[in-house]
């Protein structure tokens, strides 16, 4: 019936502790907030793909207008350890989704088990991404007044020499990237290791498991972010 | 329902505003009402900062010599000005205030999606501003608001200050936009279709739609330009092998779209409060509701207007034009609308009224000056000219503001349960109405004339039209002063306002005037259409006076 | 405010297979990298890339089978707006008739 009626009198004070996080007091019924939660999250990642987005534009108008500078940074990365990363991260999206099916199944220490492995997963790469900027920082490759590129492009055996400043604009955006990448993913680690702790203390039931869903949803889009930052770092020329 | 006073006998009844006196109770508030007064709060005083700051222009150019301030003062002020009014002010005035405390209302639910994300955005808002102030404080910026490189990256003054706090003010922003979203999406009463829905919550569905999507292209590019200021990465800076235009491309592909986050939620009041006062229903509804997405989502593919004389190829300006003149045709539909909707019905011309015909009018001007500038012939005489500046204070101030100030007219009895005195209001919009084109329309012709924008001295022959700007926004000043004014005598002496002293569709006016915390009594079940001002009854206005 | 459970959670196994493919694509990148194939090397490129998120995002984030389309449509919008950032921007660099900026 429409509430045709003005309100009068007496109005329910909104007691903060009568509702966990089941069911909080602005939704109607539990579907409805998990379903809130997960839009909200799902909003959230679009602003992250914007965000990285618009390094993904310099990067793009940078390279087509640089190219064989870029081409001779790209070189100089390691594949091996770009490879293993993005291995990496991939496994830990699958620990990520298992994590999900074992809180959907009421697993306690399934689940704790698979946030634990993401995270160490997550510090592996982590690692391995340490050990890259290292070798950037002794091959003098970190953009800045220690900046010094004498390698050359090599297409196809023939050796071309490239500006030194178009190299540094690649290792700017090489950092910025997976550095801003790298900040991500500890805040993810952050993240499950919080929800790893809440879990072993049994605060998620197959009834209510809302943010291990949603932060798996944060990392798979960082796992995706990684899967385009692979190539288009990594591999832009490596026929030779 | 007009009562002067509440009688001794009868208790004040609980409701959102006495429910908790303690600062406690409203520093950590997750009650969107109380949220929307912390930002009426702090964005007004935000406004009145920026307000300053332009007083010192207009002081400036009184006179042709450069004689107030250095040129490097000057540089500081249109740019603090700039700032404070786009990021501080115009981004979140409807929005974080109107939109607020009227949409789950407006929608029938018990409050946003989410509202410690609410709170915390109130917070990221308040933490930008007073790392801006610190920004302020320490000498401010002089790139102008729009920190073109290369000199942003170069500048002696605070930009990494005042790009994190735009930074931080930017996920406010956004996480205003999510929570709208979600609770539009997600929280309809039962029976509240998206046809039903009121073109406020449209235009504000729209407008958080914008912000989700751009703004966090405004925050990389602050990031990168933070970052080759302390890092020298070169992204920008062509001594380093950047691109200073690749900097404008990313900052308007935001800072464009910013401009219809603007001005899509005071187009939503303005849908609001013409059908009320004209006690009809909006003539082409679907068109209004459906213009709004169209603005939002044309508005994104505009942006490379702002660098037709900046070095982009002539192509690609030509593509950008011709996507600019189609974005004007969405605004069009809205002006067209509102006007057939005002035709055949009975006005009565209450302040909120007064608002919703300046805007129509005002906008109207300004956005087809903004076609103006969207033909490249046009733009590249007058581009960085006063011409540039009229066109956008029309729309900000003649559009964005004066919706704003209908709106806030409009809600007043809603928000505080008191009637603001109708005569002085009418009165205030009238000295604005004055104010804003005597302060404005002379820049038009400053502008066509040739006078740039940003300098702090020039040719004598333009001396008259600068004085008479002046003189306008001095009347303009106490057209914004008075309401400071007698909105807050209202809270104490106004008149008592009933739940719906207006007459008006919608459900945010079934409920109490304030409302109770948690908005409605009973989830209300919507049968009807929106606006439905065949089926309320037509009783003339009787707007409650105090005694 | 449709309210139907969403049945997304597929077999353990599944997700062992879905991750097996996207170790898979990663081996075929590298190895597509060392052939030279011309201008089609960063196509290639992107395209395997392009599979690999999108089995992340229809599989791992469950965006296949969800019940409501919005999902779908959000993810879809967020991409679709890079894209137009990315296009429009590439509309002018590309159809410059100089040297970009030296």
């Amino acid at each position: 019936m429409p509430n045709s009626q003005p309100n009068h009198g007496h109005v329910a004070v909104m007691e903060p502790e009568a509702h966990g996080p089941e069911l909080v007091h602005q939704f109607s019924d539990v579907q409805q907030q998990k379903n809130a939660a997960s839009l909200g999250m799902w909003l959230f990642l679009v602003t992250e793909i914007m965000f990285f987005g618009g390094m993904f534009c310099a990067y793009l108008i940078y390279r087509l207008e640089y190219f064989n500078a870029f081409a001779a940074g790209s070189q100089q990365l390691s594949i091996k350890m770009g490879a293993i990363n993005t291995a990496v991260l991939i496994i830990s999206s699958v620990t990520v989704v298992l994590a999900v099916k074992a809180a959907e199944a009421g697993k306690r220490k399934l689940l704790v088990g698979y946030l634990v492995v993401t995270v160490l997963l997550g510090l592996t790469f982590l690692v391995v991404k340490g050990f890259e900027y290292r070798e950037k920082f002794e091959k003098h490759h970190v953009p800045g007044s220690t900046f010094s590129f004498t390698d050359k492009f090599d297409d196809n055996g023939k050796q071309y020499s490239v500006n030194s400043k178009e190299a540094e604009l690649f290792f700017s955006l090489y950092f910025v990237m997976t550095g801003m990448h790298a900040l991500h993913m500890i805040i993810g680690c952050g993240l499950f290791t919080v929800l790893a702790i809440l879990a072993w203390k049994g605060h998620y039931t197959p009834a209510y498991f809302t943010p291990i869903e949603n932060s798996g949803l944060y990392w798979h889009l960082v796992d995706i972010i990684w899967i385009y930052l692979f190539p288009l770092l990594y591999l832009i020329s490596r026929h030779s | 329902m007009a009562t002067t006073a509440v009688p001794a006998n009868q208790a004040p009844k609980l409701n959102y505003l006495n429910n908790g006196h303690t600062i406690k109770s409203w520093l950590l508030t997750t009650d969107h009402k109380r949220i929307a007064l912390l930002y009426l709060f702090s964005v007004t005083a935000f406004f009145f900062l920026g307000g300053f700051f332009a007083m010192l222009i207009r002081l400036e150019l009184l006179t042709p010599e450069g004689d107030l301030m250095q040129a490097d003062t000057y540089n500081k002020v249109f740019t603090m000005h700039g700032i404070v009014m786009v990021f501080f002010f115009l981004i979140p005035v409807v929005p974080a205030i109107l939109g607020n405390f009227v949409v789950p209302l407006m929608v029938g639910a018990k409050d946003l999606a989410f509202p410690r994300i609410n709170l915390l955005s109130w917070y990221l808002y308040v933490a930008a501003g007073i790392l801006f102030l610190h920004c302020m404080l320490n000498g401010g910026v002089d790139t102008g608001w729009t920190f073109y490189t290369p000199y942003s990256t170069a500048s002696n003054s605070n930009v990494v200050e005042a790009g994190l706090a735009i930074f931080i003010a930017g996920f406010s922003s956004i996480f205003t936009g999510l929570n709208f979203i979600v609770t539009i999406h997600r929280m309809r009463a039962p029976g509240l279709t998206w046809s039903r829905l009121p073109l406020f919550i449209w235009s504000t569905y729209a407008t958080s739609l914008v912000m989700i999507l751009g703004t966090p292209v405004i925050a990389i590019t602050m990031v990168l330009v933070v970052a080759e200021r302390l890092l020298h990465l070169g992204i920008f800076d062509p001594a380093l092998g950047g691109d200073p235009i690749l900097f404008q491309h990313l900052f308007w592909f935001y800072s464009h779209p910013a401009v219809y986050i603007m001005i899509l939620p005071s187009m939503g009041v303005i849908s609001e409060i013409v059908p009320c006062f004209a006690r009809k229903r909006v003539f082409g509804y679907n068109f209004v509701a459906l213009s709004s997405v169209a603005i939002a989502v044309f508005g994104f593919l505009v942006w490379a207007h702002h660098l037709f004389v900046a070095g982009i190829s002539l192509y690609s300006a030509m593509v950008f034009s011709f996507l600019s003149f189609v974005v004007a045709i969405p605004s069009a539909v809205k002006i067209f609308n509102w006007t057939a909707t005002l035709y055949k019905g009975s006005i009565s011309y209450a302040t909120p009224m007064l608002y919703a015909f300046g805007f129509i009018g005002l906008f109207t001007i300004g956005g087809l000056t903004g076609v103006m500038l969207a033909t490249i012939g046009i733009d590249v005489h007058v581009t960085d000219t006063y011409f540039v500046i009229a066109h956008f204070h029309y729309v900000m101030v003649g559009g964005v503001l004066m919706g704003y100030l209908g709106g806030l007219h409009f809600w007043w009895p809603k928000i505080t349960g008191r009637m603001y005195p109708e005569a002085w209001a009418k009165l205030s919009a009238l000295f604005v109405f004055v104010g804003f084109n005597l302060t404005f329309f002379p820049q038009f012709i400053l502008g066509y004339l040739g006078m740039p924008r940003r300098y702090w001295q020039y040719p004598p022959e333009f001396q008259v039209l600068n004085v008479l700007s002046t003189a306008g926004a001095s009347v303009l000043a106490i057209g914004y002063l008075l309401p400071m004014i007698y909105m807050l005598w209202s809270l104490k002496y106004g008149a008592i306002a009933g739940d719906n002293p207006w007459h008006a569709a919608g459900l945010e006016w079934k409920t109490t005037s304030p409302p109770p915390t948690l908005n409605f009594d009973e989830t209300p079940v919507v049968t009807w259409e929106a606006y439905n001002y065949d089926e309320i009854p037509d009783r003339p206005l009787e707007v409650p006076v105090a005694q | 405010m449709a309210q139907h459970e969403e049945h997304t959670t597929h077999s353990q196994a599944f997700y062992l297979f879905i991750g097996f493919a996207l170790l898979v694509l990663t081996a075929t990148t590298v190895g597509a990298a060392f052939i030279n194939l011309g201008a089609f090397n960063p196509v290639v490129a992107l395209l395997i890339a392009t599979i690999k998120a999108t089995l992340v995002v229809l599989f791992f984030m469950h965006v296949k089978g969800a019940s409501e389309k919005l999902t779908g449509a959000v993810v879809v919008s967020g991409f679709f707006f890079l894209a137009i950032l990315l296009s429009l921007s590439l509309a002018d660099y590309l159809t410059r008739s100089g040297p970009m900026w030296r």
